[in-house]
């Protein structure tokens, strides 16, 4: 892994940088610029009457933090959080307010180097599968990565002006 | 030894303008029939302050101004003038001409120099012909009177000498000679005020030192109308041995009265360049320089920087203890290894909110500036009006401490305007003529509440309906509650002034006012009776505020109840639970049917342990006027918390105004108790 994480910065020429991560069995990349840190899972505070995938808050050094769980966000199913769960603490602006969300994933897997010509467009499946955080598809030694729209990711229901429903 | 003065600058306007507020509420207290010296004492001495840090800083045309003030101080601080209203007015209005003067030298731009005039010379009358004063004031601006300076000291056009700069070099042998230029100071002390700096530059390495060569160089000042030829007569024993160079101090004005020289031990000069600035001019240059980036600074109460300092030493003693232990580990001193990390994290938190509380402000920031507006205001509509301030230490955070007062000042205003009776209505009411204002803060549920109090006429809830169905605001036939009448006065355009005045009843004001306390995330209810007077109340929410509150728990979840909403905490009994339509449950309590709140349904939490009513505890809080019970597990214990927002990453929760990070790191939430009534309705 880290002779990637080498090639990759070496590369960086005009490419962009992505941080990946599995959910199931399924690859997902977020901007790695968005990425503020990566934190083991602990034990989150509850928040009554909300959606099942915002798990609750934590404290990050004095801030209180949503935790979602990208899983159930994206409804593949619920997993048990174990010592290689790991929440992804990404940052977006929001109505131009900085936010701070995490976001439970399976594992962190990679850092990835894309060029940009080698993003492909999010196919469209219709009603059936939600596509509308992802932005583009890339290859990566022949596994499929989708990538993600922080912004849009980091925008919750009821909040922002984001009609997803 | 050249020290940039412009650092000091931004200190010296902040105490000059809380100098400035003293004087102005120390003049607003004064008791024209009993005089306390003490009061003017107060007020005298933050003029002085005020007149010496403008010398020091060059800013003459402030310091010369305050100097007149002083005068007519002095003179009452001494029982040789009556404290008259016209007098107190004039001072208050020079109060507002020092204030325009230093915000005009702080942002750099010219101060006006017919204004001050106007005022210096509505003082210098006062002080020629007390009690006449106020006619200078209403024709200063345009005024054309002659003003009969004081006998100047010098008779000539030229501008008075008052006082020298002298550069004396002694040549290496000066002391050989004899000569010992401290007696020459101490010569030269005995005609005027005398500073004088010295310029350690020519000073050889110590080693290199002949201890009967002169290596110093002279700076010095000498304040007073002395003349060239007594200068001279000083140094006349060193001439030749010495580079002596002095050069007059022109004074602006004419010189003050030799009765009054200008006590110069509270105001050292700068040691001063080549160049001596005789007016505000140059010193301002680098003044502009200074204020350019404006910093945004806070006054701290030393207390609490005590505690921080405290906290710190006690962190360092722990830390070094740690280290301690660290250096050497044994399995048998695991138990001070522990005791040491709690003892850590526990100074940590305190340093933490220690250093949150820094930015609490208490809230008489912002009432101490209505006394004045109260004290103008109620003069200017020929009113009386007593304002009361209440709770003004209550702590809010700076940042709603700035916001707040725009607002506010709406409201005073409308309750002299509007709400206060002019004297003889009201005695005809059988009322007392003085009418009565008060502004009232305190915490309430999570919640820093701030109430304009009138004891005026009150909203007219016909005339306030007529004048919105002629608006075109309501349709005619709609039904209005009480409260909701009352709000008809936050919509945009409506007024029932019958006349507008300059104050207010432009019908502008309300709806900004609301707009302004909701962008902050609060609310604002009126209550008004007919003919006994209107509350506003303005609810903020603390964003960053401290709060005592009160952990409860709900199966495994800790929440936590402000303590000012918690009314008592008991044990339910069954025959004391009613039902109503088979759902809501009621308790009574001392007669009177309060609805429970099951926390555990209202939020959901499957953990619960009491399922039952007798199990658990029911915690009766109030919020905005109602009553209710929440049913819980148990209590936990009192803390004060540091309120964080929810909506900064997350969202708005109903029932919930914030949430804290409890001692072991977890996040608790913060219960909004009118917001669980509304939840639990729903």
């Amino acid at each position: 892994m880290s002779d990637t994480v080498l090639s990759a910065s070496k590369a960086s020429g005009q490419g962009l940088q992505f941080l990946s991560f599995t959910l199931g069995r399924e690859e997902y990349g977020v901007d790695i610029l968005r990425v503020q840190e990566i934190r083991s899972w602990e034990p989150v505070s509850r928040i009554p009457n909300v959606p099942a995938y915002e798990k609750g808050v934590v404290n990050l050094r004095g801030a209180i933090v949503p935790i979602i769980d990208l899983r159930e966000r994206f409804q593949l199913g619920r997993a048990d959080y174990g010592p290689l769960t790991v929440v992804v603490v990404l940052q977006a602006i929001i109505n131009d307010k900085t936010r701070v969300m995490g976001m439970v994933v399976d594992a962190v897997s990679d850092v990835i180097d894309i060029e940009k010509k080698d993003i492909q467009a999010a196919p469209n499946f219709g009603a059936r599968v939600s596509t509308e955080f992802i932005t583009g598809l890339a290859s990566v030694n022949g596994r499929m990565v989708m990538l993600l729209d922080v912004d849009k990711l980091l925008r919750l229901d009821g909040v922002d002006d984001n009609d997803e429903t | 030894m050249a020290i940039d003065m412009a650092q000091f600058h931004q200190v010296f306007f902040e105490e000059s303008f809380e100098g400035l507020d003293a004087m102005e509420s120390g003049l607003l207290n004064l008791d024209m029939g009993d005089v306390n010296v003490d009061d003017i004492n107060t007020i005298f001495r933050a003029a002085h302050s005020i007149k010496g840090g403008s010398g020091t800083f060059g800013f003459t045309a402030v310091s010369d101004f305050t100097h007149v003030m002083e005068t007519l101080l002095d003179e009452m601080r001494d029982g040789r003038r009556k404290v008259t209203q016209t007098a107190v007015n004039v001072l208050l209005g020079s109060v507002d001409c020092l204030r325009e003067m230093l915000q005009a030298i702080k942002d750099g731009d010219t101060i006006d120099p017919a204004a001050v005039g106007a005022h210096k010379q509505a003082l210098d009358q006062e002080l020629a012909h007390p009690g006449q004063a106020t006619a200078a004031i209403a024709s200063a601006s345009s005024s054309t009177m002659t003003q009969q300076p004081r006998p100047p000291a010098v008779d000539n056009d030229q501008p008075a000498v008052i006082g020298w700069t002298i550069a004396f070099s002694p040549h290496l042998d000066l002391l050989k000679t004899g000569n010992e230029p401290v007696r020459m100071f101490r010569e030269l002390a005995t005609l005027g005020e005398l500073t004088s700096t010295v310029d350690l530059q020519g000073l050889p390495d110590l080693f290199d030192l002949d201890p009967e060569e002169c290596h110093l160089s002279w700076k010095l000042v000498l304040n007073g109308a002395v003349s060239p030829d007594a200068i001279d007569e000083v140094f006349a024993w060193v001439e030749g041995e010495c580079d002596l160079a002095r050069m007059p101090i022109h004074g602006e004005h004419p010189a003050a009265p030799p009765a009054m020289t200008i006590p110069a031990q509270d105001a050292p000069r700068p040691p001063l360049p080549a160049s001596i600035p005789s007016d505000g001019k140059d010193a301002k240059k680098d003044d502009t320089k200074a204020s350019g980036k404006a910093s945004n600074s806070i006054r701290v109460d030393t207390s609490k920087i005590d505690t921080l300092i405290n906290m710190v030493g006690e962190l360092v003693i722990t830390q070094s203890m740690l280290s301690l232990i660290g250096d050497r580990f044994e399995v048998n001193k695991l138990d001070q290894l522990k005791n040491g990390l709690s003892q850590l994290e526990r100074h940590t938190r305190e340093l933490q909110e220690s250093v949150m509380n820094i930015r609490m402000l208490p809230i008489s920031f912002v009432f101490s500036r209505f006394p004045r507006l109260a004290h103008d205001l109620s003069s200017k509509l020929g009113k009386k009006v007593e304002l009361k301030l209440v709770g003004e230490h209550t702590e809010v955070d700076k940042t709603v401490v700035e916001l707040l007062s725009d607002p506010l000042v709406h409201l005073v205003r409308n309750s002299l305007d509007h709400g206060i009776e002019m004297p003889d209505i009201r005695s005809a009411v059988g009322k007392p003529e003085t009418g009565t204002v008060t502004l009232d803060a305190y915490h309430r549920g999570g919640n820093i509440v701030i109430e304009v109090r009138d004891d005026g006429k009150g909203l007219d809830k016909d005339k306030l309906r007529a004048k919105a169905i002629e608006k075109g605001l309501i349709e005619p036939d709609a039904v209005l509650s009480d409260k909701q009448t009352y709000e008809l006065i936050f919509m945009p355009g409506f007024s029932t002034a019958e006349a507008l005045t300059d104050i207010s009843g432009r019908g502008v004001g309300m709806d900004v006012v609301r707009r302004n306390i909701q962008a902050l995330g609060g609310n604002i209810d009126i209550a008004s009776e007919l003919g006994k007077g209107s509350t506003i109340a303005i609810h903020l929410p603390l964003t960053l505020a401290i709060l005592d509150g009160q952990s409860i728990a709900v199966g495994d979840e800790t929440y936590i109840v402000p303590l000012g909403a918690i009314i008592e905490s008991i044990n339910i009994t069954d025959d004391r639970v009613n039902r109503v339509a088979g759902k809501g449950e009621t308790f009574l309590l001392r007669g009177e049917y309060l609805p429970i709140i099951r926390m555990h349904d209202i939020f959901n939490v499957a953990s619960a342990k009491a399922k039952r009513l007798t199990e658990g505890l029911l915690v009766v809080v109030e919020g905005q006027g109602l009553r209710c019970g929440l049913f819980v597990d148990d209590l936990l214990g009192q803390q004060q918390v540091v309120i964080k927002s929810l909506e900064a990453n997350y969202r708005r929760i109903e029932g919930v105004s914030g949430a804290t990070i409890l001692g072991d790191g977890s996040v608790a939430l913060i219960l909004d108790i009118p917001g669980l009534m509304r939840l639990a309705h729903q």
